[in-house]
């Protein structure tokens, strides 16, 4: 599979586009493909969904060209447009019931202290995800969450999307939306501590 | 307010939107508690850490599969 291929001149790109240049089609989807690929995959949950996402994604954007101004980066707008085609896909689902995500929430004592004494993670965040193996350690984390939580966690955390637009979106309400996030972010840094926690603590 | 308390207002308190005599509570017991305290800074840490690592500008993300280049334009013609 050949990496994605930086695209040098913006400007030139999207005139190109914008003159119907098929060759230029391609090199959008194939420079631009991967990430939304991911960002989708994300935030709808199975690969075949995710692959009905981009593709409706791209059909959109070449058809609305004329609503992108020059001014915006090619790579931002082709995002929200994914975004917006992977929120449709989740409108249409069938809600399921909520998954149990107790296991990786934490226990507590009968006089309310928690069960677990917390060893440090030394390293600072940024310190921590300079390294592409912590980066993709989370990535995977992130998607061993049960699939409604993870949702909320990536549609709220990750693509900033305010709690009542997450909510309408899922069906839930607004305060259902604020527990699921709490809990969401509960269990993925239950998931996380075994890798960070530092050997000296 | 004990730890099962503050674990629970957690979310709101990073997001600011503790009432002013709830957050007084709940930094008074984060003076106190060690435990309490590390749990809320890995609970920041996962935040961030989660924002950085899907980052979709990082390398890491490999490239579209072929046949969806060409699903993707052979749609485009039906267009």
């Amino acid at each position: 599979m050949a990496s994605a291929t930086p695209v040098d001149d913006e400007a030139t790109l999207v005139a190109q586009l914008r003159a119907g240049d098929e060759a230029a089609f391609e090199q959008v989807v194939r420079a631009y493909g991967g990430r939304l690929l991911a960002v989708a995959r994300r935030i709808v949950g199975t690969e075949e969904d995710a692959r009905d996402v981009v593709q409706d994604a791209f059909l959109n954007a070449f058809k609305s060209l004329d609503r992108f101004e020059g001014n915006a980066k090619l790579s931002t707008w082709l995002h929200r447009i994914v975004v917006n085609a992977a929120l449709m896909k989740l409108r249409t689902r069938k809600r399921k019931p909520e998954q149990s995500i107790e296991t990786l929430l934490p226990s507590f004592l009968d006089d309310g202290h928690h069960e677990e004494r917390f060893k440090s993670w030394d390293e600072p965040v940024d310190k921590l995800m300079e390294r592409a193996e912590n980066r993709e350690l989370v990535r995977k984390q992130i998607d061993a969450l049960p699939e409604g939580y993870r949702t909320v966690l990536v549609l709220r955390d990750i693509e900033g999307l305010d709690t009542e637009e997450t909510s309408k979106v899922l069906g839930l309400s607004v305060n259902a939306t604020k527990i699921r996030l709490h809990r969401a972010r509960q269990a993925l840094r239950t998931l996380l501590a075994p890798h960070f926690r530092s050997a000296a603590s | 307010m004990k730890c099962r308390e503050l674990a629970e207002f957690l979310a709101d308190y990073v997001n600011q939107e503790l009432p002013l005599e709830s957050r007084t509570h709940f930094e008074f017991h984060l003076s106190k508690c060690k435990n309490c305290h590390e749990y809320l800074v890995q609970y920041e840490v996962t935040i961030r850490a989660g924002k950085i690592a899907c980052d979709e500008m990082s390398d890491e993300i490999g490239a579209i599969p072929d046949d969806l280049v060409k699903a993707v334009m052979a749609a485009r013609s039906k267009v």
